[in-house]
């Protein structure tokens, strides 16, 4: 029994065998944030990880086997990081209700690694009363050892683990120092805590005087501050450097998400084209093949292409924020976003809807504040993301003649784009100055927001990050959007005439275009505009696949490119009115979707939905009525 | 609670400005050897400076947020760095480093046991 004297097990009481085999173990992770703790989850687990929703919250729930020497496996599950357990919050509700086995979707564990971070020990200790106070077999990981090493900290793990009662280890999960006194606790016979007199856990400052305590008796010595993080202060916060930084920072990210991002997509669009082609080219001509090709392929296609922005935005965003940098942009945005009743956390959801929604309503759970999280999904789409790029193009060089207006710095077709992107900005910031003075008041909710030390990102987490949100992002393309774009492939072909599909004017998607052309009237827009607005509520894009099959199929414009042939369909008015349209309409299945899954219901994405469109169609109606 | 001052025109900054130095003023002006404790709150705090938390004026909930992140009455608070504009401010507190807004800090009543500019 090497593990004894390291993990100090043997020195408490009551050492119970479990009759289990490990292989049914579930064994939970807990830890106050930025202890560390998801980085040891994944050191434990490594690939082998799912990320679901817990049902009915916004609550990410990861879970992942960890696979121990002698090749059995324990389950884990890393529950959101708290302070306490006390549950008010709704990530310590559920830690708590899953440690106490009281959500049925989870199964209650049977043991807890409880991760602290050992620089920080005397803090950070008081959420071991709660978890001690459960009596399920605990190891209290004291997490960040190479940092207390080198920032000349220290502690006794034998005498803590006498205090606590419960076996301690000290690891550092970044470097992998100290991995395998975990592992063997996950595969031997856990011990439950030996019973100690703990505080009464509602009162704070009893329970921080008792970690106090046992970090005395466990002769701990706090290391001296990081040097390094004031180092890197003394720049990104200082007065004049810091927002100089910030900016820079922020441009960037937004220029390699249209500098990098752009071409990729393009790659990504002309990969699928071309596979669809070519698969196309070895399947007779059928519907069978309409429905692979036109429906599947290319509507699917469509949205994959997103795919290497979302990535790239993630990992920035996962650099900003395993580094530590986040919170201190976050602590520079903060003042700016408070006059629109927002907060600094806000500030990088936002700025990544600019190049894709979906990425950026994900990107919202590092808002604490439930208000403001959801005060800033709901104003997210109106930012004007890639996806509306190819149709403002198309329409502003339809309509608009390419002239000068300064020098070489400014044409007017630049000017209608930045005038679009500054139309889309001035809806969300007023939209957010509603909801935050009305239904999403926040009240006297104070702001906190702790300042990590800085730390160099790891490859591997920066790789898990991503890997688990390609996983989101493409389970969602291969389910509600396959379905989608079937259903609206299904609608282009049907009805059958002398068993085949009729021209599109008269299919269904052209009946319910025409059905809808009194409404739409208003707005300058004819039936095949109207069928483009419906294909576009999959994905704003599509209505200019839908505009391009149209026209091509009318024989009045067949000769004609797309661009001349929309502007001789469309008067200037409806040129405009279309492009405001598209600037407010909530015209993305996956941002709907995302919407809901993030915000745990229907009830958000329905009244988001409607207030956009509503918005639209106003505005596009006064663009409508005003230019003739 | 209603204690709101009114005077949102005039830069917050100044009024700060203020405050700290008739506090060193009082302090250098007498009181030889002996802890003259004033009472103020962290916003009247500049960089570097320390004091010991008095009291938290805060619902029970909120109070309850700060005092799990080392906010405790007795504890010792060291303003840092700030955004710039002085809002929010980033304060030392128990081996963490915490960003609180203006309208936070204003509710944390602190003593200022020693001298403002000391370590």
């Amino acid at each position: 029994m090497s593990g004894c004297s390291d993990c100090a097990s043997c020195s408490v009481a009551g050492v119970v065998e479990l009759p289990s085999t490990p292989a049914t173990r579930t064994v939970a992770v807990i830890g106050p944030p930025n202890s560390g703790k998801t980085t040891l989850f994944n050191r434990l687990t490594g690939l082998r990880q799912k990320v679901a929703n817990f049902p009915g919250v916004t609550v990410e729930q990861h879970t992942g086997a960890a696979e121990l020497p002698d090749g059995r496996s324990v389950q884990l599950i890393d529950l959101p990081g708290v302070y306490s357990l006390s549950p008010r919050s709704e990530d310590e509700q559920i830690a708590h209700d899953v440690l106490t086995g009281q959500r049925a979707d989870t199964p209650k564990p049977e043991a807890v690694l409880l991760v602290l971070d050992a620089t920080n020990l005397a803090r950070h200790l008081m959420l071991a009363a709660p978890i001690l106070a459960l009596g399920m077999p605990t190891l209290v990981v004291l997490n960040m050892a190479d940092d207390l090493r080198n920032r000349g900290g220290r502690v006794d793990l034998k005498k803590l683990s006498a205090e606590l009662g419960a076996p301690v280890a000290l690891v550092s999960a970044r470097q992998g120092d100290g991995i395998e006194r975990v592992f063997e606790f996950l595969a031997g016979a856990m011990p439950k805590p030996a019973p100690k007199e703990l505080p009464i856990l509602q009162d704070v400052p009893k329970c921080r005087q008792w970690a106090g305590r046992v970090g005395l008796q466990a002769a701990y010595h706090a290391p001296i501050p990081p040097r390094w993080t004031r180092r890197l202060d003394a720049v990104f916060l200082h007065p004049v450097a810091g927002p100089l930084i910030f900016l820079a920072v922020v441009i960037v990210i937004f220029q390699s998400i249209f500098s990098l991002g752009d071409p990729s997509k393009k790659a990504v669009d002309w990969l699928i084209q071309h596979s669809g082609n070519w698969i196309a080219s070895a399947l007779p001509a059928s519907l069978f093949r309409s429905l692979l090709i036109d429906g599947v392929w290319k509507g699917v296609g469509s949205v994959v292409a997103f795919l290497p922005q979302v990535l790239l935005l993630f990992l920035f965003i996962g650099i900003l924020e395993d580094s530590g940098y986040l919170a201190r942009a976050a602590l520079i945005a903060d003042r700016t976003m408070a006059k629109v009743g927002l907060q600094g956390k806000s500030f990088i959801p936002l700025l990544s809807a600019y190049a894709c929604a979906v990425p950026a309503i994900m990107s919202t759970r590092t808002i604490e504040n439930k208000r403001d999280r959801i005060a800033t999904i709901l104003i997210a789409p109106f930012m004007t993301c890639s996806a509306r790029l190819p149709v403002y193009t198309l329409v502003i060089a339809a309509f608009i003649t390419k002239r000068r207006l300064i020098g070489w710095l400014l044409s007017t077709q630049a000017a209608a784009m930045l005038g679009l992107y500054l139309l889309g900005f001035l809806a969300a910031v007023v939209t957010a100055r509603v909801l935050k003075s009305s239904i999403l008041k926040s009240g006297r909710t104070p702001f906190l927001l702790e300042m990590p030390s800085y730390r160099w990102p790891t490859v591997q987490s920066l790789g898990l990050r991503l890997l688990d949100r390609s996983k989101v992002f493409l389970r969602r393309a291969g389910t509600i959007i396959l379905l989608v774009t079937v259903a609206l492939w299904v609608m282009t072909v049907l009805p059958f005439e002398n068993g085949k599909p009729v021209d599109i004017e008269h299919s269904l998607a052209g009946t319910v275009g025409h059905t809808i052309e009194p409404v739409i009237r208003p707005l300058g827009f004819n039936w095949k505009i109207g069928v483009g607005l419906i294909t576009a509520v999959a994905a704003r894009e599509t209505i200019v696949a839908t505009l391009g099959t149209i026209y091509a199929m009318d024989p009045k414009s067949q000769a004609q490119e797309l661009e001349s042939a929309l502007h001789h369909d469309l008067s200037p008015g409806g040129a405009v009115a279309l492009l405001v349209f598209f600037a407010f309409a909530m015209q993305c299945i996956s941002t709907i979707a995302v919407v809901r899954r993030e915000t745990g219901g229907w009830k958000w994405p329905a009244a988001q939905f409607a207030y956009m469109t509503v918005l639209a169609y106003a505005g596009a109606a006064i663009a409508a009525h005003v230019i003739r | 609670m209603g204690s709101k001052k009114r005077r949102k025109k005039p830069p917050a900054l100044d009024k700060d400005f203020g405050q700290a130095h008739t506090e060193i003023k009082m302090q250098l002006s007498g009181n030889y050897g002996q802890p003259e404790v004033y009472s103020a709150t962290l916003v009247d705090l500049r960089r570097g400076d320390a004091a010991v938390l008095d009291g938290i004026d805060l619902p029970g909930e909120d109070a309850r947020r700060l005092m799990e992140l080392g906010f405790l009455p007795g504890a010792r608070v060291t303003a840092g760095r700030s955004a710039p504009g002085g809002d929010p401010r980033v304060f030392q507190v128990d081996g963490s480093e915490i960003a609180l807004r203006r309208e936070t800090a204003r509710r944390l009543k602190v003593r200022l046991s020693k001298t403002p500019r000391g370590k």
